[in-house]
């Protein structure tokens, strides 16, 4: 993994220093809360209903045992014992008092983490594919161009003032798992003969008004990226609208210009920068960046492991757990292993800071090192050897971290909802865990499959309900709450909005109306493979509809 | 309004004058982007220097006819999270080559300064920082990853330059 330099370094104790200063000053009362919000917004601290909340920058959401180890710390030092991993691959603490955070982001920069840019109308930490560097499907690595995008967009002086929120995020992989398509910038690496270059995609958003991307050039070879984004970024800071905080996204923008116009002014802008004005970016740093990414020293193994077998065939549990959270490697030998932090009843993306030990101590003895955050609130162990998944699955059980869920029902996309956000219209993690107990049974979860719910506790769509195959939005009627459903979502390369099926419905009534949709799809699909979002691409939604408020 | 300028605190002798108003037979005079335009024989012939002040959604490539008979360019921050004022001070400096005074104006604190120096400008009028503050600000930082129009160059490249 990447790690800083004396710049890198430098840059980031800065910003400590920064901000305590700014603290001190807020503390003192010599600034107002409204003069410190922006300053405090720019380093991941925001007011919640109960505290301040600090959300600590994970880039590319790749951790290391030091990494990881220093955030159990935290959790248990100045948190109450948990943190929370978010859909943008970083991790919140909730309970973070002021006048402690700037000794936590001094902590968090001896191991290289910062909470730069986690929050405020900025370029936000670039997201990618959790299996990035491990994955038999892509065409190569994409966290070197995520990490020279993360030093780019770092304190850049023209765009720390957007219109609104920017998030970018990577893939390399044929199979989208970084959601490129609903992100202000998705970048899809591409490959042209023996040249590099990105497919950019802008305009993508959920929130109040979901929008998939637009495609705005097909490639754009390597060595142009930034400056290619730069003119992007100047468009969308001169022309993104500034009147309506919910109209000011660049998906608003792109809209309401039209795609082809939108176009035209970043091309225009891009044609007009003069070789002064490019960014100073050498080949020597494009490759002083990769190296930091050489694939780890895998072993020469055969592809399948007799102890790996032998494990299965004695322990059924093990055999469930491996059946369902690992991924496919690119070497022999080798599997990602998904850690589940959904179990049944929990708190989605919640791991204690014991745990978080435990995840350190397996990443450092079985998996080189390297430890993933992903979008759906899990954690990946990219790297271990099948010789190795039992003694890792025995750890991972025992701390209890071995629910066997990953993409199926019960591995949800759940925001933080009413429980802790002043913004939320309605609860979202006991709607979460009520539909849990309806699929807690993992034989009849596993015969379903793939399935992901999506749960946002208001409009804002932190929990991605617009991408969930079966999305849930909480609304609030006159003080009372209602959750609307919606059908049909997906994030990945065919990414869609889904379609909202009808009245929203009562708290009480959600679990059974999931359920009700869940046992439609069974009904319908031709066998047991055709996966839900399959099943309902073919058939339509009609069927479902009908089943949801047939009472009615 | 204090102004600051190259590390200390100076006297500010221009005015704005508002629209159509009119303008101040003597001293230096900065108008709206629109005046200067419509009026630019009159005003460019005075015997004292005329400026200009941008708001943010002025076009700075509307100056280029005028750019090197202006003594100074006003960019208007009503609030400080309107950011475009850091691209029209890019655009002045590194796309259209202005040389002169490119001064922030409005709603100018302290915790952004030094965006404002690294986008380009070199003079502060505000009240809401102080010549201390100011200096501080434009010193906490001491390596940057992007090239911007204060000539600092970037991390990217200064890892490969030899010193």
């Amino acid at each position: 993994m990447y790690r800083y330099d004396q710049f890198d370094a430098q840059i980031v104790n800065d910003r400590v220093d920064q901000f305590r200063s700014q603290v001190d000053r807020r503390l003192s009362g010599d600034i107002l809360e409204d003069e410190f919000k922006p300053l405090r917004l720019q380093n991941g601290v925001y007011l919640q209903l109960h505290a301040y909340m600090l959300r600590v920058a994970i880039p590319y959401g790749q951790l290391d045992s030091a990494k990881m180890r220093k955030l159990g710390v935290i959790a248990r030092d100045f948190d109450r014992g948990y943190g929370h991993m978010t859909t943008r691959q970083n991790i919140q603490f909730n309970w973070v008092a002021l006048k402690d955070i700037p000794d936590v982001l001094e902590q968090l920069a001896e191991v290289e983490l910062h909470a730069i840019q986690t929050s405020g109308n900025c370029i936000r930490n670039t997201t990618s594919d959790h299996f990035a560097g491990a994955t038999k499907d892509e065409i190569m690595d994409p966290r070197p161009w995520c990490e020279i995008i993360r030093q780019w967009s770092t304190f850049h002086p023209e765009f720390a003032f957007l219109p609104r929120k920017f998030k970018i995020a990577v893939t390399a992989a044929e199979h989208d798992r970084a959601a490129i398509r609903v992100h202000d910038i998705g970048l899809h690496m591409r490959k042209r003969g023996d040249q590099v270059g990105f497919e950019v995609h802008v305009g993508g958003g959920q929130g109040r008004t979901p929008v998939i991307a637009t495609m705005v050039n097909e490639f754009v070879p390597e060595a142009e990226l930034l400056d290619y984004l730069e003119a992007i970024m100047r468009v969308y800071n001169r022309f993104g609208r500034r009147d309506n905080k919910y109209k000011a996204r660049i998906k608003i923008l792109v809209t309401e210009t039209g795609a082809e116009e939108f176009t035209r002014l970043v091309q225009e802008e891009y044609a007009a920068q003069h070789d002064a004005e490019k960014i100073d970016l050498p080949q020597a740093e494009i490759d002083r960046i990769h190296a930091y990414f050489a694939p780890p020293a895998f072993a020469d193994k055969p592809a399948t492991s007799d102890a790996f077998e032998r494990a299965k065939a004695a322990d059924s549990k093990f055999a469930t757990w491996a059946g369902v959270n690992l991924h496919p490697h690119k070497v022999d030998g080798y599997t990602s292993v998904t850690i589940s932090l959904k179990p049944i009843g929990g708190l989605a993306g919640d791991a204690t800071d014991s745990q978080m030990m435990v995840m350190a101590h397996l990443a450092e003895t079985y998996g080189f090192d390297d430890i993933r955050v992903t979008h759906a609130q899990n954690v990946v162990l990219p790297h271990i050897a099948l010789d190795d998944l039992y003694d890792v699955y025995r750890e991972l059980d025992a701390a209890g971290m071995s629910t066997a869920n990953e993409s199926l029902i019960t591995d949800m996309i759940v925001c933080p909802g009413l429980d802790y956000c002043n913004l939320a219209n309605a609860r979202s993690i006991p709607v979460g865990q009520e539909i849990q107990k309806v699929f807690a049974d993992g034989d009849y979860e596993r015969d379903i499959g793939k399935l992901h719910i999506n749960i946002s506790g208001c409009i804002n769509a932190c929990g991605h309900h617009h991408v969930g195959h079966i999305g849930i939005l909480g609304v609030d009627r006159k003080g009372e709450e209602f959750y609307q459903i919606s059908l049909g979502g997906r994030a990945d390369e065919k990414a869609r909005v889904g379609d909202i099926m009808g009245k929203a419905l009562k708290f009480d009534e959600v679990p059974g109306a999931v359920k009700t949709i869940v046992d439609t799809y069974r009904g319908l699909r031709t066998n047991s493979d055709e996966k839900f979002i399959d099943t309902l691409e073919r058939v339509g939604h009609e069927p479902f509809k009908e089943a949801i408020y047939a009472a009615d | 309004m204090p102004l600051i300028k190259d590390g200390a605190e100076i006297e500010d002798t221009w005015s704005f004058t508002e629209g159509d108003a009119e303008v101040p037979a003597t001293g230096c005079v900065t108008v709206s982007l629109t005046r200067l335009i419509e009026d630019a024989d009159a005003l460019l012939a005075r015997n004292t220097q005329v400026g200009v002040r941008l708001e943010p959604a002025d076009d700075p490539h509307d100056l280029e006819p005028f750019l090197d008979r202006l003594g100074l360019i006003e960019v208007s921050f009503p609030k400080y999270t309107d950011g475009r004022g850091y691209s029209q001070a890019q655009l002045l400096r590194r796309r259209l080559g202005y040389g002169g005074e490119l001064r922030a104006v409005g709603h100018v604190l302290t915790d952004q300064i030094l965006y404002m120096n690294r986008s380009g400008f070199d003079a502060y009028s505000t009240t809401r920082a102080t010549l201390p503050s100011v200096l501080k600000a434009l010193k906490e930082y001491s390596a940057f990853y992007q090239p911007a129009a204060d000539g600092n160059g970037s991390v990217f490249a200064r890892r490969h330059t030899k010193a």
